[in-house]
């Protein structure tokens, strides 16, 4: 890992106002991200999981300024993205991408192939037409399609194929730093499984940084060198990926780890699972303190007060829970 | 296994066709299936695999354009297909209770709950308003939601995405069914809250003594849930065996490679995971001899010409396997 991050999250929040109601009479606030920091190294993958609603997405989109912070930086080669409007950020997203979760929405259904994996690369003019055609094969070859595809409409390919061209669109204007949000959750098993070898091949080959948002934590566990838990718009625990799974120490960590399913039939009918009650609160009136108290097995007194800090208990390892390390 | 007396369900030769602007394609191509009293039975497939179609087809209940075109199922000794609609009614929701995959449509928005809930109960089991509504609201709490006084009188909409999970699993129990068929009930859930329904269910078919059929895509979450799985793969069973035989040794490719392509905990996280390569093939485009072959890593010649039958494989009574290389997918082990 090199000594200076790709990318350095400070402090993030993002806040959606809605109005609630029949006709709109009540405004509310979603806290979709609170206080978020990270950095993120250059050729690394930093994943992010939790159950819905924790803000992983929403730290994915915000970051690419997609959705626009509320408060908070995020610094890329030393510029706050966060400060830049539509027609300055515009370079910078030639090095930021992001690869949806929904091959089938993503996908304009009007265009071929080509053209989609083509747009980009006229946009920020990287190719003329006439090498278009070249550098669209090439990327295609990239994600293990063959050139003739470039004609093809999407209808015409199977979801893999699809996040495929997804893939090769994303790759089209050389990025630095892919957002990956739920790339490969739509997909059937054995297609995810080729999707992830594709994009460890892709980022050997490329040095790219990927940030991956996702649930399913066996496949995390398997790709990541980093790992961080959110829990409604914060982040519960951020550590390297052995860490993580060996020594988990945030209770939610720990609960979320022992609700992943085997395949191993004996140790599943035995297996004493940490089942969490309940629901996530709703984020539009998270709860006070910590935001985990509500669900958590281990609260205590403070809990219910006091935000706990975000503090390193191990080198490199950090934990925002009152019961770690006796504070 | 004991012949008809303890069989539940049983399904022969199924055959569901497609009708296309070219014809008819077939989707689910001659499966065998059956279930057990007291039984969970796993059906485990990729989308497409007709899993959902093969349940659907025993209510009666496929889409417009998509039919039977042959085959048997027995429920109960009486045959599904050849009974009458008003027959057929009260075995629905009444002897053999639904879940289906996506509690947001399967609800009706416009209807509390409760009054969700008390339908069938009025329907099947003849019940008045009141003693219905005193019934959902213990079938809310054997689900484990909480306040179901007041929960009755919620709309879905107020419900979060467990909850509503929870209230379609209360109405496929409401008139205690002697077969749940819960299609895909936690895909759209998040794995907390999966285990938290697959640890009801386990609870509750102990409790009500029913028998489950649960189709999946995931291997590894009814790995501890049921006693038998099936294997589908582009409309047919592939392989049928005893949960752990076929966890601790699969016999056919597509099973293997299935299972090898899910990552684990506890395994060492290496680079790069096992993979099936290419994809399945498209309803209608079926290829000549083993639907498997063109992705099978053992194809011979004879798998792209005849297709495998679908028989007990060596010295294991219960376990069976449609495959041509069985012995030597052994041998590759």
């Amino acid at each position: 890992m090199g000594a200076q991050p790709l990318l350095k999250i400070e402090n993030l929040v993002k806040h959606f106002h809605v109005r609630l109601g029949a006709f709109g009479e009540r405004a509310a606030t979603v806290h979709a991200l609170d206080d978020v920091s990270l950095d993120i190294a250059e050729g690394e993958t930093l994943s992010l999981v939790g159950e819905s609603g924790c803000g992983k997405s929403t730290t994915g989109f915000t970051i690419l300024n997609l959705h626009r912070a509320t408060s908070g930086k995020v610094l890329y080669k030393g510029q706050d993205l966060t400060a830049l409007d539509e027609k300055r950020m515009r370079p910078f997203r030639r090095d930021l991408q992001i690869v949806f979760q929904d091959p089938y929405s993503t996908l304009n259904p009007r265009m071929t192939v080509g053209e989609a994996i083509g747009e980009p690369i006229l946009f920020h003019k990287l190719a003329t037409k006439a090498e278009l055609e070249g550098k669209v094969a090439a990327l295609l070859t990239d994600v293990g399609l063959p050139p003739r595809f470039a004609s093809r409409y999407p209808h015409e390919l199977s979801g893999g194929q699809r996040q495929r061209v997804v893939i090769a669109r994303a790759l089209a204007c050389q990025p630095k730093f892919i957002v990956c949000d739920e790339a490969i959750s739509a997909l059937d098993v054995s297609i995810q499984a080729q999707i992830i070898n594709l994009l460890l091949d892709l980022q050997e080959k490329y040095g790219l940084t990927y940030l991956f948002i996702a649930h399913d934590l066996a496949v995390v566990r398997h790709i990541s060198t980093r790992v961080g838990v959110m829990y409604l718009g914060r982040l519960a625990e951020l550590g390297s990926r052995d860490e993580l799974f060996q020594s988990p120490l945030h209770p939610y960590t720990k609960a979320l780890l022992s609700a992943v399913p085997e395949t191993d039939p004996a140790l599943e009918r035995n297996r004493q699972r940490q089942v969490l009650q309940g629901d996530v609160p709703s984020p539009l009136a998270p709860p006070s303190g910590c935001r985990f108290h509500t669900r958590c097995p281990i609260a205590m007194e403070v809990c219910r007060h006091k935000v706990p800090r975000w503090k390193e208990a191990r080198p490199g390892h950090l934990v925002a829970c009152h019961a770690v390390n006796g504070e | 296994m004991t012949k008809t007396g303890n069989r539940l369900l049983d399904v022969k030769g199924l055959t569901i066709e497609i009708e296309t602007r070219n014809g008819s394609a077939v989707v689910v191509d001659g499966i065998d299936l059956h279930v057990d009293k007291g039984e969970t039975l796993g059906v485990v497939g990729e989308s497409g695999c007709g899993k959902s179609l093969t349940m659907l087809s025993l209510m009666r209940l496929l889409p417009n354009k998509i039919r039977v075109a042959k085959g048997e199922a027995h429920f109960d000794g009486r045959d599904l297909q050849r009974m009458s609609n008003r027959e057929l009614r009260k075995v629905r929701g009444g002897d053999i209770g639904f879940v289906f995959q996506d509690p947001m449509t399967s609800l009706n928005p416009v209807m509390r709950i409760g009054d969700q809930l008390a339908e069938p109960l009025i329907y099947h089991r003849g019940m008045g308003r009141q003693e219905a509504r005193k019934r959902a609201v213990e079938l809310l709490r054997l689900v484990g939601i909480p306040g179901p006084e007041e929960r009755i009188q919620a709309y879905p909409h107020e419900l979060s995405g467990g909850m509503r999970q929870r209230v379609m699993i209360a109405i496929g129990l409401a008139c205690e069914p002697k077969l749940l068929i819960a299609d895909e009930p936690t895909t759209a859930l998040d794995v907390t809250i999966q285990a938290q329904i697959v640890d009801l269910v386990k609870d509750l078919r102990e409790k009500l003594g029913m028998s489950v059929v649960w189709i999946t895509h995931d291997l590894a979450l009814i790995a501890g849930l049921v006693d038998r799985v099936v294997v589908l793969y582009a409309g047919t069973v592939v392989e049928d065996a005893p949960v752990d035989a076929l966890y601790a040794n699969p016999r056919h490719p597509y099973t293997r490679g299935l299972l090898a392509s899910i990552p684990k905990l506890s395994d060492q996280p290496t680079s790069r995971l096992n993979s099936i390569g290419g994809t399945p093939p498209e309803p209608g485009r079926r290829p000549q001899g083993c639907p498997f072959a063109p992705r099978c890593p053992l194809a011979m010649d004879i798998c792209r010409t005849h297709v495998p039958k679908l028989e007990p494989v060596a010295a294991a009574g219960h376990h069976r396997a449609a495959c041509f290389a069985v012995e030597k997918a052994q041998e590759a082990a």
